[in-house]
């Protein structure tokens, strides 16, 4: 076996550096829950010419002098000699800034090749470069790229492969830096290089300040924010359905056969049951409701993501988290908790303050994650058929959704403001925002990628977690104590509890079960309903808010449900994942506590004014 | 004068920043420093956060921040043409 080829992946946030890695690697490489962005390394491989290279992706950063962690891990991945070369990813359009990073790269390792990319973007601003200049003056290789197409990759290859077999040896140029303003020396050589470079540059009209201009608007951005989370929302609810039906119908189908082989090998009934009804059942609910919305929803998400959007939602939002005494980027990390709650936790890392970092990650789960989508989609079906008497109407159910989340957004701001008021009490850091250009999407990537990888992930929950609480739920339903099963005893138990907040036992029974994860809430609560008998098939979408409305479900328990779906613990994963970015029981306790007492007594009050009226 | 005096379309030099630890070195990595053109390209409703550009970029500050550092005034120009 050949030694393996180590490289190294640098560069500033926002210069398509996880677009190349993307395209370099391919599918060979390990990927966050968020798709498209660096938190922790990624690494992933590439072959070329029967030569395998691994890639480590180093988070973005514009500068290696800072002491932020992430800054500090990517110099040591660099200083380590690890990485026989490093690539530098920079864009074309601001070499200014981004030769700042080159020339520190360079002054710690001289096996650098810059690749310059965004070419197609320089192109269309007309910016032209002299990239022999380039080289010479940087002493080290210039390959141009345009990673979305994929042009200029190949040439990256070779010069990888020939650097490391030291055909190619790189000579920087040693810079003489002011020990006193060492930041300020190296920007006056990025700019003295530049203006050598750069052989004309005549900004046409310019697409990402006339789109800002409406964007961040004053007055047209927050309402152009609502309206697009609306549509977003409105795809979601509409698309998902005539999939969900046809999972369900695919899945019933299946059942059939399972079943009539069952028969045929003359299996005892409690294997068919345990296996069939209790686990495949489980299984086949999560992927038949919980799927359609969340591979709908995520893939659209991404879009919005990888055309440069969430920025200015931080930039729109981040006077509100000023007044919460919170941070503007604790509204990104709430865009990722969208996706999931425990990959918004973990982006809390980008806010500096740790302060700030843990009002941001104690309040991520008051944002619902992908897997309480659907279960809020089915409420806002319910409420949208009861209120106002109409069926399947995707409007009056986005509408549910979308003021579910804007409440969400509200309430995440409030307790945001008790805690910087009460225990999390301090000054405001700075908040220092990049406004990158838009950038047309890689729409036929971004879909597959984030569908795939939403499917898989979906599939992967169910098979771990909802195929054995499927089992859980069975055994509990047919081992019998006293006079009844064991679901009715602990649902019974529950009773008091959950008639009292406008739910039932049985809904809060498959909350506490739901723990795993929140996709598996809304199936518990089909197969408890039905656990006196047979257990229920499996059904689409749009069909299960009948099922519901026939176990007594009026508005009043769907409204409920919503609110406690909104507000209460979050789900195991999460909860790890607060634990590991804290270290500490105690705020991961808090982080539990808060949104359950929250969403407690929300419903108490509700109920109890409900049934004043 | 400060930074978070200039109005959208206006633009000055950086004359120096008076902040301390991560703070500076943030901004000067991010081409924050002394001799630098930058100029408002636009705010946010309440005129908090403001987004500037600087060395080809658009960067977004709280007020806070902005007042600490230290400019010398031009006067508008048409680096963010929609504004002027």
């Amino acid at each position: 076996m050949s030694p393996r080829n180590l490289i190294a992946l640098a560069g500033n946030p926002n210069t398509g550096k996880s677009t190349l890695f993307n395209k370099l690697t391919g599918l060979k490489q390990h990927t966050g829950n968020w798709p498209g962005k660096t938190v922790l390394l990624a690494r992933g491989s590439y072959t070329y010419r029967g030569q395998t290279y691994d890639i480590t992706d180093l988070p973005g950063t514009y500068s290696l002098l800072a002491s932020s962690p992430e800054e500090e891990v990517a110099r040591d991945f660099i200083c380590s000699g690890q990485p026989q070369v490093t690539v530098v990813v920079v864009d074309a359009t601001a070499l200014e800034r981004n030769l700042n990073l080159v020339l520190q790269i360079t002054q710690l390792t001289e096996d650098v090749i810059v690749c310059l990319n965004l070419m197609d973007e320089a192109e269309r601003q007309n910016i032209t470069l002299d990239l022999n200049r380039l080289q010479a003056e940087l002493g080290v290789p210039v390959v141009p790229t345009t990673a979305t197409t994929g042009a200029g990759l190949t040439t990256l290859k070779e010069t990888i492969a020939r650097m490391i077999k030291r055909e190619l040896r790189p000579q920087p140029k040693s810079l003489e830096l002011d020990p006193k303003h060492p930041a300020a020396s190296l920007y006056s050589h990025a700019e003295k290089i530049t203006q050598q470079v750069i052989k004309s540059s005549r900004p046409g009209p310019d697409r990402t300040e006339r789109l800002d201009k409406l964007v961040t608007s004053p007055h047209w951005g927050v309402p152009l924010m609502l309206n697009l989370l609306a549509l977003i929302l409105w795809l979601t609810i509409v698309g998902a359905n005539h999939p969900s039906e046809l999972l369900a119908q695919i899945f019933s189908w299946l059942e059939d056969v399972l079943t009539l082989l069952f028969l045929r090998l003359g299996s005892p009934a409690w294997l068919h049951g345990a296996l069939i009804l209790g686990m495949y059942r489980g299984l086949a609910w999560v992927v038949a409701v919980m799927l359609p919305p969340m591979a709908i929803f995520f893939p659209l998400f991404t879009l919005l993501e990888d055309f440069g959007y969430l920025p200015r939602l931080a930039f729109n939002l981040d006077g509100l988290f000023h007044r919460a005494g919170a941070h503007g980027k604790q509204s990104l990390t709430m865009a990722m908790g969208l996706g999931c709650n425990a990959a918004g936790v973990t982006a809390a890392r980008i806010i500096d303050s740790p302060r700030e970092r843990l009002v941001a990650i104690l309040t991520n789960n008051l944002v619902p994650c992908n897997g309480r989508f659907p279960m809020l989609i089915v409420m806002g079906t319910i409420m949208a058929a009861s209120v106002a008497n109409i069926q399947g109407d995707g409007f009056l159910a986005t509408l549910v959704v979308l003021i579910a989340l804007i409440i969400s957004v509200l309430v995440t701001l409030a307790v945001s403001k008790l805690l910087t008021s009460t225990i999390l009490r301090g000054e405001s850091s700075f908040f220092i925002l990049e406004l990158p250009p838009y950038r047309r999407p890689q729409i036929g990537t971004v879909l597959i990628r984030s569908f795939l990888d939403r499917t898989l992930a979906v599939l992967w929950r169910a098979l771990i977690v909802a195929a054995p609480c499927g089992l859980l739920i069975w055994i509990l339903a047919n081992t019998t104590l006293a006079d009844s099963t064991l679901l009715v005893h602990l649902a019974k138990w529950l009773q008091p509890l959950g008639r009292a907040m406008g739910l039932d036992g049985m809904i809060l029974l498959a909350f506490l079960l739901g723990l795993p994860a929140n996709e598996i809430v809304i199936p518990i609560i089909f197969m408890g309903y039905l656990s006196e008998g047979a257990l229920m098939e499996v059904q689409g979408l749009a069909t299960i808010e009948h099922i519901l409305v026939a176990n007594g479900w009026t508005w009043l328990t769907a409204l409920n449900f919503l609110i406690f779906t909104l507000f209460h613990w979050p789900c195991a994963t999460t909860l790890l994942t607060i634990r590991k970015e804290t270290g500490s029981l105690r705020w991961t306790l808090l982080s539990a506590f808060l949104p359950t007492a929250l969403g407690t007594c929300l419903c108490l009050i509700v109920t109890a004014m409900a049934s004043l009226i | 004068m400060v930074l978070a005096d200039l109005k959208p379309g206006e633009s000055g030099i950086i004359q120096s920043i008076k902040a301390e630890d991560l703070l500076l070195r943030r901004l000067l990595d991010l081409g924050f420093v002394p001799g630098t053109l930058i100029q408002v390209c636009f705010s946010s409703r309440r005129g908090d956060p403001i987004a500037y550009r600087v060395r080809g970029t658009v960067l977004a500050l709280r007020r806070s921040t902005a007042d600490k550092i230290i400019i010398r005034y031009l006067g508008g120009s048409a680096l963010c043409p929609h504004e002027t």
